[in-house]
């Protein structure tokens, strides 16, 4: 057996590779594997940079920041697998979330609208709203970003985002810390149950396939390990096929549920499974099957246009300056050739880029794209 | 030179600051990451921020470091990343520091061994102190399985804990996991009625 460590965050996202493990998948391919539980993002990316473990569950702009040298030790780190697609939600605690339309389910089906009301209720609160974010570099403030700045929004100067991780949001929203937050579940539904907040937004309906989290492993690694990393990517590969089948939700919840992962009840963990949210307590769930998307519509195959999508953001943030150096580095840590050569497949089909506003990413124009929205000064 | 520890185990940071006041640094400041921990970090400007590496405010304080224009030189974790002997040290011992652009790294580089030192040693702290709490409560388990054997085999306490003994030892596992599945499997048989426990 070969040992091998992965680090990763509490969230149902993390089903992947808890299932890799815990249903002997990992094991099949003679890997030992273990996972290492961190609360923050900043501990997950130091562990697998100074190679404390081999791989790690990581947010995708962070795994892009890391190689461009954002966040702090730059690396060259590689992404040859996503764990699946989608999985945020934008809760709100309730004072705020008044402002807004008193059904629950228009908020989250009608994007556009909310991001309206977002916008003039911003004005009416009793303080600058103070919205939770998971990472400087996650898609969570890249979509909050976006979608906000659709309805006139300047996320710098018109709100307050703070960074916590995921795991600490709801004890944020319960202090008053903060106004709400994005993340990834199962925080969101666990604070609906709590009557803390009141989910306002899906990511899954700002982008249809959303890029979320991707398998981080170090460059030099991947390169001296070709057979390890390919038994790792054929273990979560089958994982994912077991994740995605909906007689397995309830098992796999109850992986999820063990005090070494979430340490939650199973049932704050089934809905983003089962894709059937409750928004708001006491109110009946709503479906949203592809609110998280483990392993069906090519969710596993990493792909260059994510990376680029994810430099048009920065850039487009004053995150980083445009520069083809940059634009190829981000492209360029996605590697479907590795997911390939590990699952013996061809080329998966290009991602969609099928957001809320309609608005078109032509992969070949990124200059363009950038362009269309302006950079922020900073 | 101004270090700041930020630290939410009192234990933890008083180990690292005697260490440091030992070493003769006498600008430090003990921060809580709580609340508006990461304005007053800010308010003072230090050289040098010590941590644990498994810190859950760590992303909070970064976000601080990328954003902020208060501080006006970038801070970048570790000395010198040849170092490659002192980061794995650093790691292993989970220290993460953050460290004022510039500043030479004959300086910075005693501050990180202390605290690498430091932090093992309240991990060794740590780990006498779970083993004394887990050796109590494995004492517990084995008691409620000799109770349980006193009760449904009639035996004298010695002879239960013989048998249990006697039992560890054939099947090659320690005590506390025999007592443990006694336990279990009696829940599973006779399960505890209604108030009655």
């Amino acid at each position: 057996m070969i040992p091998l460590s992965v680090a990763f965050l509490p969230l149902t996202d993390s089903a992947i590779l808890v299932a890799a493990k815990m249903g002997g998948f990992a094991e099949d391919e003679g890997l030992d594997l273990t996972l290492v539980r961190d609360t923050s993002w900043a501990t997950v990316r130091d562990r697998l940079v100074y190679g404390q473990v081999q791989a790690a569950h990581m947010l995708a702009p962070l795994a892009v920041a890391v190689t461009l040298g954002l966040s702090q030790q730059p690396a060259r780190i590689l992404a040859p697998f996503r764990l699946g697609a989608n999985g945020n939600a934008l809760t709100l605690a309730p004072d705020f979330a008044a402002a807004l339309d008193p059904a629950p389910r228009n908020r989250v089906e009608d994007p556009v609208a909310t991001a309206h009301d977002f916008a003039s209720a911003i004005g009416l609160h009793r303080r600058k709203p103070v919205i939770g974010v998971v990472h400087r570099f996650s898609s969570h403030a890249l979509m909050l970003r976006y979608w906000l700045a659709t309805a006139g929004v300047d996320p710098d100067r018109d709100m307050t985002l703070r960074v916590l991780p995921p795991s600490l949001m709801v004890e944020a929203l319960r202090a008053g810390e903060v106004d709400g937050f994005m993340a990834g579940e199962p925080w969101g539904s666990l604070a609906v149950a709590e009557g803390l907040g009141e989910i306002a937004a899906l990511g899954v309906n700002l982008w249809r396939r959303g890029v979320e989290k991707v398998l981080a492993v170090r460059a030099d690694w991947a390169e001296a390990h070709p057979e390890t990393q390919d038994r790792l990517i054929r273990a979560l590969d089958r994982a994912a096929v077991w994740c995605d089948d909906p007689a397995n939700h309830a098992v796999l919840a109850r992986m999820l549920a063990h005090p070494d992962h979430l340490g939650l009840a199973p049932e704050r963990i089934l809905p983003a499974l089962e894709g059937r949210l409750i928004l708001q307590r006491g109110t009946p769930a709503v479906e949203a099957p592809d609110f998280l998307i483990l392993h069906r519509a090519g969710a596993n195959a990493p792909s260059p246009e994510h990376g680029l999508w994810i430099y048009a953001q920065l850039v487009r943030w004053g995150m980083v300056p445009a520069g083809p150096e940059a634009q190829a580095a981000a492209a360029g840590l996605f590697r479907p050739d590795l997911y390939q050569r590990a699952l013996g497949v061809g080329p998966a089909a290009s991602p969609a880029f099928d957001f809320f506003d309609g608005r078109r990413f032509d992969p070949a124009d990124v200059d363009g794209y950038i362009a269309s929205f302006g950079v922020a000064e900073k | 030179m101004r270090i700041a520890i930020v630290d939410d185990s009192g234990l933890r940071a008083s180990i690292l600051k005697d260490g440091l006041v030992e070493a003769g640094y006498d600008d430090i400041e003990v921060v809580a990451p709580h609340g508006a921990f990461v304005a007053r970090l800010e308010r003072m400007a230090p050289d040098i921020v010590l941590m644990d590496l498994g810190d859950p405010s760590r992303d909070a304080l970064e976000e601080m470091l990328a954003v902020s224009r208060a501080l006006a030189r970038p801070i970048a974790m570790f000395v010198d990343r040849s170092d490659e002997a002192m980061i794995g040290a650093a790691i292993d011992a989970g220290v993460s520091a953050y460290v004022v652009d510039g500043l030479r790294k004959e300086r910075v580089k005693p501050i990180l061994e202390l605290a690498i030192r430091r932090f093992n040693a309240f991990s060794a702290i740590r780990a006498e102190r779970d083993e004394a709490r887990s050796a109590l409560a494995d004492r517990k388990i084995i008691d409620r399985a000799k109770a349980i054997l006193m009760q449904g085999r009639g035996l004298s306490e010695p002879d239960a804990y013989a048998l249990l003994r006697s039992t560890a030892m054939n099947q090659g596992r320690k005590l506390v996991e025999v007592a443990e599945a006694l336990i279990t499997a009696h829940a599973m048989l006779d399960p505890p009625q209604g108030g009655a426990r």
